[in-house]
């Protein structure tokens, strides 16, 4: 089995070649084959994947599986996992099944809807297992086309102005990471990421039109990174095109956004800005804790006003993923396995929660606050389970959430006292807008008359969140199974940034020593 | 010698003889009955002479260096031949029902390629001028083929009165040039520079620039493109849009590298101001466009910045990178012009693009193989076009030209505006009059066939990129 990752990246776009070229018409029976062949695509991805979970060495902190053939222009096709990527992978593969049934009811261009997610999976898997800088772009970048379609074709009323603000958004913030990657691969003289990994990029500061750039080449490439997983992530203040995205995108489409693709950015910071600038990322952490603790406490302010379901997720998805953002830039062992974890955590809890609006919307097709209320009397299977899932959200010990932000809260803490209070008030909110929603859509008397014949879940609706409520539960009471994997690999990151960050500091103490040396003679 | 010389050029010399002998077949057998028959033997023609040229290897310079044959010109000439053979043959079906199937048509065409082989052949400014002329006399005919429209014979008069203005422009800068360097041949203008560099000289090579930047319609000499595109008939539309702008860019590479290979720091700026200029006129001016040759004309302005990127390096690899890209861009432009030719509805030709509200719906095929195209053209991966991108994006950066990468890729994001736009009616419009569907088989084909290559592409580029490292080799040294 030497090509697992191979493998399991294309066996989805299998998937949609088999749908795209073998099924024919567009009636009941054909749209029921196009759900079963995406849905066993998914579930055998899902089950090869498990093969490389298995397979994984979780002591070892480098790249596993490793696949390597010769590419264009001395770019390779590379592919490999760690202990941080690997994850992410399993995160994909687990959900896309879910993603998959949980669009069983569409009946609009079923087909295509099906080869859409498929390829997505696919890229999406691509971008977690890619070892070359550009493969890794490719695959990225990729992405946006079958979102963009997603959201255009099956999304809601202003589903135009949603898809194409989300295209050019992401597509201008990674056009500046190419221009990066063109400068990295012409200075380095390879695409290869371990390799770049441990490439010294210069820190000396220069004048640019007289203005002096510290951190020197290492800044001006991070910014080009972090303009691109910014705005993926997405950051405050780059984050507006989240909200349209999510309000316009179809449930599945939602699912995928929150739980893998938003991942992206923070795995880009991972894989990228840290290993490989981390001098630059020293010099700008401030500047990205501080944009997260007002990421996570504005976006938090906003959510509490939402009147749009999926709207207030999607701010509550901005100001979770500023916990993220700031575990990262805390630089050291909590706050990376921290922002790990909580990017998994989100990952499950963000996806029940799109797929909660989901069940709902379905029923009442509206995702207005104010049209629902006391649904507890009509749907306590419901109540129940969007319970669970919002106090996850809200951080409850017990669920995943927990664990993520106050592993991410800790490593704040030791890396800005200040930052990490802000944002822990942040938590305070969180609980504010997640239960104040809770309470006028799932508590009180239901009066409102269209609401009287709502059913509860159905037995496939179950299904789908029953394996989300065990991962939230079980990471919840038992966070090894994820620290445990990434533990190596973020040690060995953290240990790359810190004798990489010292070695910058003793060569400028050495070269303001010798400035410094003439003028004392 | 002299039958050495001729040897070298017998390519030109075979397809000048075939226009001729078809020129005289078409008067003799009068009517233009035989035209479908002569446009495949045309086409034909230039597979042969493709061919022909692909075996051959080594630098052959004739006639006293005022002709060279070397990698550059065969990877050109190659590329213009096949394109030139697949517009000719996509282009049958549209002219016969039109009417328009003269059997001029194909000899004028054939006599422009000749044209265009000299241009990226040429080693002297009087064979460059032959060229271009020969090139441009035949295009401006065929731009006004649809003799009763007011609309094609406008677009031929502007194509000529800008085309005539520009040879002009282009002969001053070559006088100026002459007198300075006291030689019309590249290697004696490059001798001339290699001490210090008259200021004449430069004068010359400004104007030789402009001249050249209205042939590759670089802006802000594009003025004639938008016009000329939408008046044209749509084949003759597919035909400027590839072959002529890979001689014209080829030309451009052969002047100021053969001939003033050796003071790059003095045009680099020139090329690098055009290519800016280009991909963001190309990337704004199109946004309004409703007409979808128009809105092709601006996308070739902004594809020809890029090239022009490639260009402005000033080194061997910006050259292979301006080939790489030329090359992409002239498969995904026969494409785009395949689905352009069979968009109609009731049997005539539609050019809105809002005629192509859920087009997606009832051709399904079509509407992803113009997806990928237009995702190709602009540059998202993993369509071959971003390729293309990538690889004049590091060659700017390794001339020094870091500001023209990132101004690059930013007009890049507004020009996916419109590709977007086009996608957008595809797939998210609403139900309208449809387009008709049933048309040419052929025209499918080259759809798909381009669209497979834009996918497939990223395996290996289908083996282009050492040939065009070849080429450029042969060209800067």
């Amino acid at each position: 089995m030497g090509n697992l990752l191979s493998l399991t990246t294309f066996i989805p776009l299998l998937g949609a070649g088999i749908l795209a070229l073998f099924l024919r018409g567009d009636d009941v029976a054909a749209q029921r084959n196009a759900k079963w062949v995406a849905l066993a695509t998914t579930v055998f991805t899902f089950v090869v994947s498990l093969f490389i979970l298995t397979g994984f060495d979780a002591e070892a902190p480098g790249f596993q599986f490793v696949e390597d053939r010769q590419w264009l222009l001395g770019m390779r096709y590379k592919l490999g996992v760690d202990g941080i990527s690997l994850l992410f992978v399993m995160l994909t593969t687990f959900l896309m099944p879910l993603v998959i049934a949980a669009c069983w009811d569409v009946s609009h261009r079923v087909k295509e809807y099906m080869i859409a997610f498929l390829v997505l999976e696919t890229l999406m898997i691509g971008v977690f297992v890619a070892l070359d800088l550009v493969l890794f772009y490719l695959f990225f970048e990729a992405g946006l086309i079958p979102m963009f379609l997603i959201i255009g074709i099956w999304g809601g009323k202003d589903r135009i102005y949603a898809s194409f603000k989300f295209f050019l958004y992401t597509f201008l913030g990674s056009v500046l990471m190419l221009v990066a990657m063109v400068v990295m691969f012409a200075q380095a003289g390879t695409t290869d990421i371990p390799t770049l990994m441990g490439y010294n990029f210069s820190s000396e500061s220069f004048p640019i039109l007289g203005v002096q750039i510290v951190g020197g080449v290492q800044t001006l490439l991070w910014f080009a990174f972090f303009a691109s997983f910014a705005v993926k992530m997405p950051m405050w203040p780059v984050h507006t095109w989240l909200p349209d995205a999510h309000v316009q995108a179809p449930t599945a489409g939602s699912v995928v956004l929150a739980a893998i693709l938003l991942k992206m950015g923070g795995y880009g910071f991972l894989r990228f800005s840290l290993p490989m600038f981390p001098v630059a990322s020293e010099i700008w952490a401030p500047l990205v804790l501080w944009l997260s603790a007002i990421a996570i406490v504005y976006t938090s302010l906003v959510a509490l006003v939402q009147k749009d379901i999926k709207k207030l997720i999607a701010y509550s998805s901005v100001a979770h993923m500023g916990f993220v953002t700031a575990g990262i830039f805390a630089l050291n062992q909590q706050g990376l396995d921290g922002a790990v974890f909580q990017m998994i955590s989100h990952g499950f809890i963000s996806g029940a929660l799109f797929l909660g609006v989901g069940v709902i919307y379905d029923r009442m097709h509206t995702r207005d606050i104010d049209a629902y209320g006391g649904l507890v009397n009509r749907m306590p299977a419901y109540a129940a389970v969007f319970m669970l899932f919002t106090m996850a959200n809200v951080g409850l010990p017990g669920t995943s959430g927990f664990v993520g932000e106050f592993l991410t809260l800790m490593g704040m803490f030791q890396a800005n006292t200040w930052v990490a209070a802000v944002a822990t008030t942040g938590v305070i909110f969180s609980a504010a807008y997640a239960l104040y929603l809770y309470r006028r859509v799932v508590m009180g008397d239901l009066i409102k008359e269209s609401l009287k014949s709502i059913t509860d879940m159905t037995a496939r609706e179950k299904w789908i969140f029953a394996p989300l409520v065990v991962m939230t539960i079980l990471l919840g009471v038992y966070p090894s199974l994820v620290t445990d994997i990434t533990g190596p690999s973020v040690a060995a990151l953290v240990d790359q940034v810190e004798v990489a960050v010292a070695a910058h500091g003793s060569e400028s103490a050495i070269a303001s020593a010798e400035v410094a040396a003439p003028a004392q003679h | 010698m002299f039958s050495l010389d001729l040897q070298t050029v017998l390519p030109e010399v075979i397809l000048s003889v075939y226009a001729m002998v078809a020129l005289m077949a078409g008067v003799y057998t009068t009517k233009d009955k035989s035209a479908g028959l002569l446009i495949w033997a045309t086409a034909a023609m230039f597979a042969l002479v493709a061919f022909l040229i692909a075996t051959r290897e080594g630098t052959d310079p004739a006639f006293f260096g005022s002709f060279v044959d070397d990698g550059f010109a065969r990877f050109s000439k190659v590329t213009i031949l096949l394109s030139a053979a697949v517009v000719l043959v996509m282009s049958q079906e549209y002219l016969a029902r039109r009417n328009l199937l003269r059997f001029e048509y194909p000899v004028l065409v054939a006599l422009a390629v000749v044209g265009m082989m000299v241009m990226v052949s040429a080693g002297d400014l009087m064979v460059l001028y032959m060229g271009i002329e020969l090139q441009s006399l035949a295009m401006y005919v065929v731009a006004s083929l649809r003799r009763d429209s007011e609309k094609s014979t406008e677009a031929g008069l502007k194509y000529f009165v800008l085309g005539a203005l520009s040879s002009g422009l282009m002969l001053y800068g070559a006088s100026l040039v002459y007198g300075f360097a006291g030689t019309t041949q590249f290697e004696g203008i490059f001798l001339a520079t290699a001490v210090d560099v008259p200021l004449g000289l430069i004068f010359g090579l400004v104007f030789l620039l402009v001249g050249f930047a209205f042939k590759v319609s670089a802006a802000p000499f594009h003025m004639w493109t938008p016009d000329v595109y939408e008046g044209a008939p749509t084949p003759v539309t597919a035909f400027m849009a590839t072959a002529p702008k890979m001689a014209a860019i080829a030309l451009f590479a052969r002047v100021v590298f053969d001939g003033f290979g050796g003071v790059v720091g003095d045009w680099q700026q020139i090329v690098a101001f055009l290519s800016v200029v280009s991909v963001f006129w190309g990337g704004v001016a199109a946004i309004g466009q409703t007409n979808i040759k128009r809105l092709m004309a601006y996308s070739s302005i902004a594809h020809m910045g890029f090239a022009l990127m490639g260009l402005a390096s000033g080194t061997a690899f910006g050259v292979q990178a301006m080939l790489i890209y030329m090359a992409i861009y002239v498969i995904m432009n026969i494409g785009t012009f395949a689905f352009i030719l069979s968009m109609e509805r009731d049997g005539r030709p539609v050019t809105d693009i809002g005629a192509l509200h859920m087009y997606s719906r009832y051709a399904p095929m079509r509407a992803l193989a113009m997806l990928v195209l237009l995702f190709s053209l602009a540059g998202v991966p993993p369509m071959v076009g971003f390729f293309g991108k990538l690889y004049v994006l590091r060659a700017a950066y390794e001339g020094g030209l870091t500001w023209l990468a990132v101004l690059g890729v930013i007009a890049s994001v507004i020009g996916a505006f419109y590709y977007l736009r086009i996608v957008y009616y595809m797939y998210f419009g609403e139900e309208r009059e449809a387009l008709d569907t049933g048309t040419s088989p052929l025209l499918w084909g080259v759809l798909m066939a381009s669209a497979a290559v834009m996918v497939f592409g990223v395996i290996n580029l289908f083996g282009i990129e050492p040939l065009a490292a070849a080429a450029a080799a042969t060209l800067v040294n």
